[in-house]
């Protein structure tokens, strides 16, 4: 991005009255791009707004979406107050959390090169000098640290998650949560101090005047209190439609590079750079594989002709394979959607988990379900679907897929699929169904 | 001088900004309350603040200090361009973003897939998904080639345009 030539020039002697401040970036001559200023600010400030406000508000629903209040179910026990809007998670539409945790993901991502931006925009003040002219500055300065560090640490921390790369020394669930709670908040009184200006300096400049001025005519915006134009400017190398058209391909770039895995069909391949959008073939068990058996001790020697599913209830009994093919069985098209923000529709057929709660001698919509796997070690291994999950017709005990059987990877002899739940409440390898659930 | 005036000079802002301020601390201080309960603080604390430093103190410096680099190279050629032969009237472009904006772009790519595109993510990678992240080092390098493509295909129309315009 354009900015100043690193080097400083000496600071006139008439201005000097005793010692300045540091060297280097902590003089304001040491900022040199002509672009800086509040409109830039303003403008990139305004998408930004827009954009964490979305990526915030589906994040905080894909917490919801875990149903954290089923037992077991939680990655963030101690919680407290900060869970006070859960709400209990629908089963319609079915596409509900396809699109909104795609949009989290994928909107991420996209935001990426804005962020960058819109911290390139304002970096002179991180180094202003002195520190602090008011108490009030020192207090709205120590929460910027929270609101830039926030971002960052949000923003790094889902990265490395969606590609697998566990490098951080705590659990994703509770960091990225809590994470959230203290970035949000820094970022609500941000806004809440700086709308008035942005709003301010937008009615005064407008957008236009400053989109059509091209690259010869780019001049600085006028002298402003916060020091973000430059005192002394370099000549202009890009306009300022310029900086937001290359910003804004960044975010193109990073979007149409990843939203193939939020989707189906021939578009998927579009997914160059996504963990999660890659091909496995042509068959019916070819679609995206989360977790493989291999990788947590399921064996076909384990879901062989010995398997047998466990219903626990007022009845107890044990199930085969065959005695589960010989129910009743439906066929539904429904979404797996990752919490890593990929999806993909497959056609799945199996028993109702409501047959199953019959069978296991529950009233139907009296209780949810606890699917436990035969998976050894991983993160859930179990989880708890609402009661409401558990009469909805569409949720299946699957058995096969695409009209085959599943295959191992895919949850072989047996997986849950629950109609706009998240993907890891479909649990695979199912071993037991307790229906002896009481919410916590 | 009465109690605004007073509350004006000894804080620098009205009283609702150290309202919101409060507000902000207080969830962020529960929210931090939370990361101690749950044992990760330590961890948590040193990625916080890494996180300003690695953006402000590293990426910063580092894509401030390319892009110097960047316009100074283009701006010789440019000079030496313009003594070997004399200047078209046309206006022509200047190269530098032709050059900053395929490099940003894949450096972007770089920053944010390196666990694909190094290959940091393959264990747990294979053992999720069943395939390799072998891939993903070899679709980096083809999409950056054709950023630099497109962006020296771009150059060469409009240096073309430029000059047609000035003859």
């Amino acid at each position: 991005m354009p900015d100043a030539s690193r080097e400083v020039k000496p600071a006139k002697k008439g201005r000097l009255r005793g010692w300045s401040g540091p060297p280097g970036p902590f003089r304001p001559e040491f900022w040199r791009s002509p672009l800086r200023g509040p409109w830039l600010t303003s403008v990139l400030g305004l998408i930004l707004l827009a954009g964490i406000t979305l990526v915030a508000i589906t994040g905080l629903v894909s917490y919801a979406a875990y149903e954290p209040r089923l037992p077991g179910n939680d990655t963030t026990p101690g919680r407290g107050l900060l869970g006070f809007y859960l709400f209990d998670w629908p089963t319609d539409p079915v596409w509900l959390y396809r699109v909104t945790q795609g949009a989290h993901v994928v909107g991420g991502l996209t935001l990426v090169p804005i962020l960058l931006a819109k911290l390139w925009s304002v970096i002179p003040k991180l180094f202003s000098w002195p520190p602090a002219r008011s108490v009030a500055e020192a207090v709205e300065r120590a929460s910027l640290l929270l609101l830039v560090g926030g971002a960052v640490f949000q923003f790094v921390t889902g990265i490395l998650n969606i590609q697998l790369f566990y490098v951080f020394p705590f659990s994703f669930y509770p960091a990225h949560f809590y994470g959230a709670w203290i970035f949000l908040a820094a970022f609500a009184v941000h806004v809440v101090i700086k709308l008035p200006r942005v709003v301010h300096t937008l009615r005064t400049y407008g957008l236009r005047d400053y989109l059509r001025t091209s690259v010869a005519d780019t001049r600085p915006e006028p002298p402003d209190p916060d020091g973000l134009v430059a005192t002394d400017p370099a000549p202009p190398t890009m306009s300022r439609r310029g900086l937001l058209a290359f910003a804004g391909g960044g975010s193109l770039v990073m979007f149409g590079l990843s939203v193939g895995q939020c989707v189906d069909g021939p578009l998927r391949r579009t997914a160059l750079l996504a963990p999660h959008g890659r091909h496995y073939g042509t068959g019916p068990n070819d679609f995206q594989v989360n977790k493989t058996a291999a990788s947590l001790g399921v064996t076909p020697a384990r879901t062989g002709d010995s398997w047998r599913l466990a219903l626990v209830g007022p009845h107890r009994m044990a199930l085969s394979r065959e005695d589960l093919l010989a129910m009743p069985l439906y066929t539904y098209a429904l979404p797996i959607a990752c919490v890593e923000g990929w999806s993909t529709v497959q056609t799945w057929t199996g028993v109702r988990l409501a047959d199953l709660a019959r069978l296991a001698g529950i009233r139907t919509g009296s209780t949810g379900v606890t699917a436990r796997s035969l998976q050894r070690g991983g993160y859930f291994g179990q989880a708890s679907l609402s009661a409401a999950q558990v009469a909805d017709p569409r949720s299946l005990l699957a058995l096969r897929v695409n009209g085959a059987d599943l295959s191992l990877d895919h949850g072989y002899p047996a997986r849950v699929i629950v109609p706009n739940a998240p993907g890891v409440h479909n649990t695979k390898w199912v071993r037991e169904l307790d229906f002896t659930q009481e919410r916590s | 001088m009465n109690g605004r005036g007073r509350w004006a000079k000894t804080y620098g802002a009205p009283p609702w900004h150290l309202l919101a301020l409060a507000l902000c601390f207080l969830v962020a201080g529960y929210a931090a309350t939370r990361v101690v309960d749950v044992g990760i603080w330590p961890g948590f604390l040193v990625w916080f603040v890494g996180a300003v430093i690695l953006h402000d103190l590293v990426l910063f410096p580092l894509y401030s200090a390319a892009d110097s680099v960047a316009r100074s190279l283009t701006a010789r050629t440019r000079r030496r361009g313009r003594t070997a032969r004399p200047r078209p009237t046309g206006r022509r472009p200047a190269p530098i973003n032709y050059l900053r904006v395929p490099t940003a772009f894949s450096c972007l790519l770089l920053l944010v897939w390196s666990p694909l595109i190094l290959r940091g993510a393959e264990p747990n990678y294979r053992a999720a998904v069943g395939l390799s992240t072998i891939p993903y080092l070899t679709r980096w390098i083809l999409v950056t080639l054709v950023l630099f493509a497109a962006s020296a295909l771009l150059y060469v129309l409009r240096r073309l345009t430029a000059g047609r315009a000035g003859r």
